[in-house]
């Protein structure tokens, strides 16, 4: 049984890292074309940083990608402790418009979003589609992911220990800062991390409700898949896989150290 | 925490950037340019129906797909060790932080006429096999692209069954059938409903993998939407009007899979 | 986090390692194009996909250049079809300056009032332009835009896949020996066109009755169809994934140096000459960049690094003057006069017309009988029977239960 699932597993793994391994294959191949395999090389990753349309793509992505998900941050958090006091009947209205950005279709969100922005423009606010209108697509489709992370964490939170922090002599705003966020800072963070992942990655909202003045990279990438995806993108996908890979090893050996150390802890108690 | 208005800023945007614009596809789909009260593109929208039925079905055959390969990898992983449960969920969601378009590009590479499966296969005399363009590929698109969403809620629901509650099982005289469909399967359903939802969801409404992988040819009903807002046919109203039928059909998904679901969580419909 | 710091570091990489080196590019009169150096203007260029020059393979890297020379700072972006241009302008969203979309599209946007007049007193170099497109059919005054690029449309095909005798009409496209092996352009005037003059109509459908007759032509032709394609035919046809293509001559010369054993011929039926032009919308913020911009594509260097690096035929005389004769001796892209006048342009349709087209197209791409069309609503109305009875069943499990405890049921919590 024990070599069957774990060939059942490596084949999984296998579909799911099969076209990524031929991304990177191919970010160093000689022949602009994918396909033929022309000769080794790593002028790619040269070009990489010489080419405007992608670099200056990239950096708008990351603008977009932090200002929407710390926006949607701290209006998410606001909204859960707000929401968190609600009577019953106005938490069910709230949460299930919140969820509506979840689970509608992305390209329903997209053209839902892309009337409006019309609409307003219609109504003769200037502006133009682009950074603004990305940023503000991007913060609605955010804030309810750092909600859904941090409702779970308000509800476990003990509410005598607010109040109890305002008899030991904390003024509200004291106790909320002091007491309340470091409880809530695990479910604000996680949301922070899905809200600024989901935004890096977003391709179908944003193809809606871009403009004149700025394309991200998925953007740019689509258009470039309706022609050849020029082996520049591999290798920035190649070097993103790489940093990912890192930053996750990382972080799962950290883990894995720390729970070594607790048990051995526990043991040493015992 | 002593006051509601703290979340006063979320509402103003919830009702300006989630209910207002849900509201204007309503409203789009039920006008006229001039702005007249009318059914025509909601009843338009039956012509589309093979478009409807084709991507219904696909995303369909996906769900089921994405279960059946999921379920078992689920269990599998959730009865590993913690660390080993930890590398395999990192594993798992590695490929989601790749750029979906890209993954989805290079799997054109892989299945091509010319493609690297059908050159490894001519070393033995088989094929050509005629994968790329067909719906198989788009299914398979839509697998590869969405598997992830169906193994992770399974994992976290399984995580929680203790291998004791098996033994038990076991100890009762269940044989592994039984304790699959007695025991296992009737406590991962909630994970179970959320998975078909998240895998359904961007299934039924793709409209980069059909085109893609599916040759252009055969709309899906998210290529129906884009080619009416930002494509060859510019009708916005019509646009509209499939939209919402696509949001009424999804919803109505929902809450059947729903009942199955979380009924401690409440909140969704 | 994990994303970020990658990019990060690109980001970093790339202000550190860019010091790219200019060459000055030759022109006419430099002081026209300082005058608004130093003030900030950005410009908003939209165009379609690999269509100019970028500074890639030793081309000029034109949109730079420009930059460099007249302190304006260019947002360029890329489309892939004239409906795209043609639905984001429309619905209002974009503020574009300037515009590259073809012919017929040129042609609605000027009759739906969405472009703005040219002052060519800002554009001296549209005395480049050749005679032979002054006042064209789809801009009859002349007074709207100015020619880009031309060419015609024509079959691409692989010679190893392709018999010989096959060749010569557009027949080809619906030879069933050649099934799967056939790529379609992925909008609607072409393909119609193509449909239409097979048929012996003009490639422009005069009534609806022949776009019927052409719509069920494409639809049997969709059996041996393998994909329907814009760019993507570059890929395909230089791979060998397909044997035989429709599209444009400029597109199948860089094709043909790719792949040696691509060739090109154009139907004797007659076939498509297309321009495509540069246009300002109504509304662009900075029509004087813009037309600084068209006036900047038009220098001669300019003009014929673009007409190398894309490969369609220049309508610049000057740009045609220092080009190389072995591309403007090119009969593909610069055909005999007998193939030229054989050549149709696009005209504008009328609005009864122009629907009737986006219609067939729609129903082509949705026509397919492999499924029956009552599964929706048996699908729909099973989902909600199954959502009815369930909560029905639990609504009477839950009053039983109520019934046996006396008490209420717990309450939800969220």
């Amino acid at each position: 049984m024990k070599w069957l699932s774990k060939s059942y597993v490596g084949a999984v793994l296998a579909f799911l890292y099969a076209p990524i391994l031929v991304l990177i294959v191919f970010s160093f191949n000689q022949s602009k074309s994918r396909g033929a395999w022309t000769g080794f090389t790593f002028g790619w990753y040269q070009k990489l940083f010489t080419n405007q349309l992608i670099i200056s793509a990239l950096i708008n992505t990351l603008i977009i990608a932090v200002v929407s998900s710390i926006v949607a941050t701290i209006l998410g958090t606001m909204a859960a402790i707000g929401i968190s006091n609600m009577k019953r009947w106005m938490r069910g209205v709230v949460m299930n418009i919140t969820y509506m950005p979840v689970i509608n279709p992305e390209i329903v969100t997209g053209v839902s979003l892309m009337l409006l922005f019309v609409f307003i423009k219609n109504f003769g606010m200037k502006f133009d589609f682009g950074f603004l209108t990305l940023i503000l697509a991007h913060i609605t489709f955010n804030v309810p992911y750092v909600i859904l992370n941090v409702l779970p964490k308000l509800r476990q939170m003990d509410s005598s220990l607010y109040e109890a922090a305002q008899d030991l002599g904390c003024s509200p705003l004291q106790a909320f800062l002091k007491v309340v966020i470091p409880e809530i800072m695990p479910g604000i963070v996680s949301g922070f991390l899905m809200a600024f992942t989901y935004s890096l990655d977003d391709f179908i909202i944003s193809y809606f409700v871009s403009g004149a003045t700025s394309q991200t990279l998925p953007i740019v990438i689509f258009s470039m898949t309706r022609r050849k995806v020029s082996p520049e993108i591999n290798a920035l996908s190649a070097i993103i896989f790489l940093v990912v890979l890192t930053v996750l090893l990382i972080v799962n050996l950290n883990d894995a150290r720390m729970e070594r150390e607790n048990q051995a802890k526990v043991r040493a108690r015992v | 925490m002593n006051s509601k208005s703290i979340s006063a800023p979320y509402l103003l945007w919830m009702i300006v950037f989630i209910l207002a614009p849900l509201l204007l596809v309503a409203y789009f789909a039920v006008t006229t340019p001039e702005g007249t009260l009318t059914m025509e593109y909601v009843s338009q929208v039956g012509e589309y129906t093979p478009v409807l039925t084709r991507s219904v079905w696909l995303a369909f055959v996906s769900t089921v797909i994405c279960f059946l390969i999921a379920y078992p990898l689920a269990f599998i992983i959730s009865r590993k060790s913690g660390a080993g449960q930890r590398s395999m969920i990192m594993l798992i969601m590695l490929p989601m932080w790749m750029n979906f378009l890209l993954r989805t590009y290079a799997w054109m590479t892989i299945l091509e006429k010319n493609g690297l499966i059908n050159r490894f296969l001519a070393h033995f005399g088989i094929g050509p096999l005629n994968m790329i363009n067909t719906s198989g590929a788009v299914v398979l698109g839509m697998v590869y692209n969405y598997l992830p969403f169906m193994i992770l809620p399974l994992y976290s629901i399984m995580v929680k069954i203790p291998d004791s509650l098996i033994e038990a099982a076991q100890d009762l005289g269940c044989n592994t059938r039984q304790v699959v469909t007695r025991v296992l399967f009737p406590l991962s359903v909630p994970g179970i409903s959320s998975g078909v939802i998240m895998v359904f969801v961007p299934s039924v409404s793709t409209f980069i993998i059909s085109r893609m992988l599916g040759g252009g040819g055969n709309l899906l009903i998210g290529d129906l939407i884009d080619l009416q807002f930002l494509g060859n046919a510019y009708n916005p109203h019509l646009g509209s009007a499939i939209a919402l039928v696509l949001m009424v059909l999804i919803l109505l998904c929902m809450s059947v899979t729903n009942q199955f679901g979380d009924e401690e969580k409440g909140g969704i419909l | 986090m994990k994303k970020f710091a990658a990019l990060v570091i690109a980001a970093v990489a790339v202000l550190s390692l860019s010091v790219p080196a200019y060459a000055e590019v030759e022109v006419a009169d430099e002081s026209y194009y300082t005058r608004f150096q130093g003030q900030g203007k950005t410009l908003n260029v939209h165009n379609w996909g690999e269509y100019i020059a970028d500074g890639s393979d030793d081309s000029l890297d034109v949109v730079k250049e420009f930059e460099e020379l007249t302190g304006i700072q260019v947002n360029y972006t890329t489309f892939s079809t004239n409906e795209e241009v043609y639905a984001r302008l429309r619905n209002g969203g974009a503020n574009y300056d300037l515009l590259i979309p073809s012919d017929y599209m040129i042609a609605r946007m000027i009759r739906e009032n969405m472009l703005e007049k040219l002052d060519f007193s800002n554009i001296p170099n549209f005395r480049n332009i050749n005679q032979s497109f002054l006042n064209p059919v789809f801009d009859p005054t002349g007074e709207y835009s100015v020619p880009y690029t031309w060419g015609t449309v024509g079959v691409i095909y692989n010679k190893e896949m392709v018999d010989e005798e096959d060749l010569g009409s557009w027949d080809l496209l619906w030879n069933e020996k050649y099934m799967g092996q056939i790529l379609m352009f992925a909008n609607p005037r072409d393909d119609f066109g193509i449909a239409l003059k097979r048929l012996g109509y003009p490639m422009n459908p005069e009534n609806t009755e022949q776009l019927a007759q052409a719509t069920d032509e494409l639809k049997k032709q969709k059996l041996l169809v393998q994909a329907y394609v814009m760019d993507e035919v570059f890929d395909k046809m230089i791979g060998g994934e397909a044997a035989i293509a429709p599209y444009y001559a400029g597109d199948a010369i860089t094709m043909m140096v790719d792949n040696p054993n691509l060739d090109f011929f154009v139907p004797n039926e007659g076939t498509n000459r297309f321009v495509d032009a540069m246009v300002i919308p109504k509304g662009a913020k900075n029509k004087e960049c813009a037309e600084m911009f068209i006036n900047f594509l038009l220098e001669a260097e300019v003009g014929a690094s673009n007409i190398e690096y894309i490969g369609y035929s220049s309508p610049n005389d000057a740009a045609l003057a220092i080009l190389p004769p072995e591309i403007t001796e090119n009969p593909v892209a610069y055909p005999p006069e007998d193939v030229i006048a054989k050549t149709e342009f696009w005209k504008d349709l009328s609005p009864e017309l122009n629907l009737a087209v986006d219609d067939a197209w729609t129903e082509l791409l949705s026509s397919d009988d492999q499924y029956s069309r009552w599964l929706v609503p048996v699908f729909l109305i099973v989902a909600l029977g199954a959502s009815i009875t369930i909560n029905v069943v639990r609504a009477r499990r839950k009053r039983r239960e109520r019934g046996m405890f006396g008490t209420n049921y717990p309450a939800r919590r969220l």
